[in-house]
């Protein structure tokens, strides 16, 4: 084993995979908060159930069927508004409930099959296994890579789509591909904190963030250290008070987040932005 | 470099049609290399959209549009509003589009005079101070091509003037082509080469004459306004009604255009009166 023996210890394991989790969440948590997004995010991740459900029929890696599904939605959703006959939110209601319904349906049909579904609800972080490691960090650095490559092009879209593609930015292309990193981030953290709570890891820390931060660069990194301390105190937390890990990391989130909203927070982030306005 | 004589972009017989509605139809419109082309009409006459058929933002129901290839494009859209949950500096901002240094940055910021906001969040600019952010964003990369919404829309008198005087000196240094929409449908500035009148079709096109000679106009706004400003009136010889329908100087009223339809415009020699027009009757 040699250098991976540190991995041996299921709660060291947690706490990697979770760290993992919370860098690759940030940046795209930011532009989840930035585009509205959130419901678009949970319309994802309910849909990853029925990944779930695929996965187990036909004897798949249950990663990979996730990330198709959540990819298929994805532009299920994209082709649906461009001939708009319903408005967005109700089309992100029925995608997400209707893909959340099928799963447990499928998997009501496979009897044989004895499955943990609060695990997949809720997370099962202490289960984590090496390749479930290998798993985030790989796709991990795939996500992170392609979101820096379209990082500008994204970032101006979000501020103003008619204008970064008047000015030759290609947001459409973007738009893809955040689409695709989404499925992807939610393929490979369902483990961690479950269909119901990917949401909550990718919005709290961006939202936590938001008030310490002068630039959306600066805004992505931050949203990665809140993230990181919500995993540490949430499984500590877990660990000393007996609570289900996944549900315990999201409520540490709630806390930084509460703490952002302060006054002590307000305090602090005055003092470290510079004046605006001011004469030169 | 581009040929002169070769125009940057051009919009044949250009039309947009959404919902069965045609937002804009028939557009004929090209901007060469360091020509300045300004869109006038009311409301709903289909600006913003011409100048997005010529950005390539929408593509034309009929009709073509035409954009060099590897054209730099710097735009200023009429409207754009910045989410609180967006931490953005202006100068962030600046680079939104584009790879530029501090210096061109400062350099963009101080031509249109708010170098001292650069450090400013966007979200807490007023809107005058917003619109010279954005010209300032649009001519910083240097461009071939630009396309100006309203660009001086909230900006007092006097910064307008100065804003309009900085297009021109920009057309003039950079010899770039530039669309403008006017957001007063009775001024546009001198500079102007071409200025197009639409109401869902193109009313009319022509020169505007120059009122620099006026001497109760150089009274009313001084020296350097006289340059910038020029005030220029027209009349339209049939209405569009709220029911699509169109009414003629004759008092008929008919379900479209005729083919023939223009109108009288007149430049006026004196600013702010009515009347007294040279009687330089153009049809379209």
């Amino acid at each position: 084993m040699g250098e991976t023996a540190v991995l041996d210890d299921f709660f060291t394991r947690a706490m990697v995979a979770g760290i993992g989790v919370a860098i690759i969440a940030a940046p795209l948590g930011c532009f989840v908060v930035w585009r509205r997004l959130a419901y678009f995010g949970d319309t994802l991740a309910h849909a990853a159930l029925l990944g779930v459900a695929l996965a187990f029929l036909f004897e798949l890696n249950i990663t990979l069927a996730v990330f198709v599904v959540c990819a298929a939605v994805a532009v299920a959703l994209l082709l649906l508004q461009r001939r708009a006959t319903l408005s967005s939110d109700s089309l992100l209601g029925l995608l997400a409930h209707s893909s959340l319904a099928l799963g447990l349906v499928v998997l009501a049909f496979m009897t044989w099959i004895r499955m943990d579904l609060m695990g997949f609800l809720f997370g099962d972080i202490l289960a984590v296994s090496k390749s479930d490691i290998a798993t985030i960090y790989a796709g991990g650095a795939v996500v992170l890579s392609v979101i820096v490559l379209i990082w500008r092009s994204l970032f101006a879209a979000t501020v103003n789509r008619e204008l970064a593609e008047a000015e030759g930015m290609h947001p459409e292309r973007s738009n893809l591909v955040f689409m695709l990193l989404m499925a992807t981030v939610i393929a490979i953290s369902m483990k961690i904190v479950g269909v119901l709570l990917i949401t909550a890891l990718l919005i709290i820390p961006a939202a936590a963030a938001r008030r310490f931060s002068s630039g959306p660069e600066q805004m992505a990194v931050i949203a990665g250290v809140i993230g990181i301390a919500s995993i540490i105190c949430g499984l500590y937390g877990s660990l000393t008070w007996d609570t289900p890990s996944g549900p315990s990391i999201v409520v540490a989130a709630l806390v930084f987040f509460l703490i952002s909203v302060s006054p002590i927070a307000a305090l602090v982030s005055r003092r470290h932005r510079p004046a605006q306005g001011a004469k030169p | 470099m581009l040929k002169v004589s070769e125009p940057l972009i051009s919009l044949e017989n250009a039309g947009l049609e959404r919902g069965g509605r045609w937002l804009v139809r028939g557009v004929d419109l090209s901007v060469r290399r360091g020509e300045i082309v300004t869109l006038i009409g009311p409301n709903g006459s289909g600006k913003s959209t011409t100048a997005k058929l010529a950005l390539g933002i929408h593509k034309p129901s009929e009709g073509t549009a035409h954009r060099t290839a590897g054209l730099k494009v710097g735009y200023v859209p009429q409207k754009v509003s910045i989410d609180w949950t967006l931490p953005l500096s202006v100068r962030r901002f600046m680079r939104l589009t584009q790879r530029i240094d501090d210096r061109q940055i400062d350099a963009a910021l101080d031509s249109t005079g708010i170098l001292h906001l650069a450090g400013a969040e966007v979200r807490t600019l007023s809107g005058g101070e917003f619109q010279r952010v954005m010209l300032a964003r649009a001519i910083a990369g240097r461009p071939d091509f630009m396309v100006l919404d309203e660009p001086v829309q909230g900006v007092d008198f006097s910064g307008e003037i100065a804003l309009y005087e900085l297009i021109s000196t920009i057309r003039d240094g950079l010899g770039c082509g530039i669309l403008m929409i006017s957001h007063d449908l009775h001024v546009v500035m001198a500079a102007t080469d071409q200025v197009i009148c639409l109401n869902g079709h193109v009313c009319c096109k022509g020169s505007p004459e120059t009122v620099a000679q006026s001497a109760e106009y150089r009274k009313l706004f001084g020296d350097r306004a006289s340059a910038a400003l020029a005030i220029y009136r027209h009349d339209h010889d049939h209405t569009h009604l709220p029911d699509g329908r169109v009414r003629h100087a004759d008092g008929s009223i008919t379900d479209h255009c005729h083919p023939d339809d223009g109108h009288h415009h007149t430049v006026e020699e004196k600013a702010g009166t009515e009347g007294d027009s040279d009687g330089g009757d153009r049809r379209a």
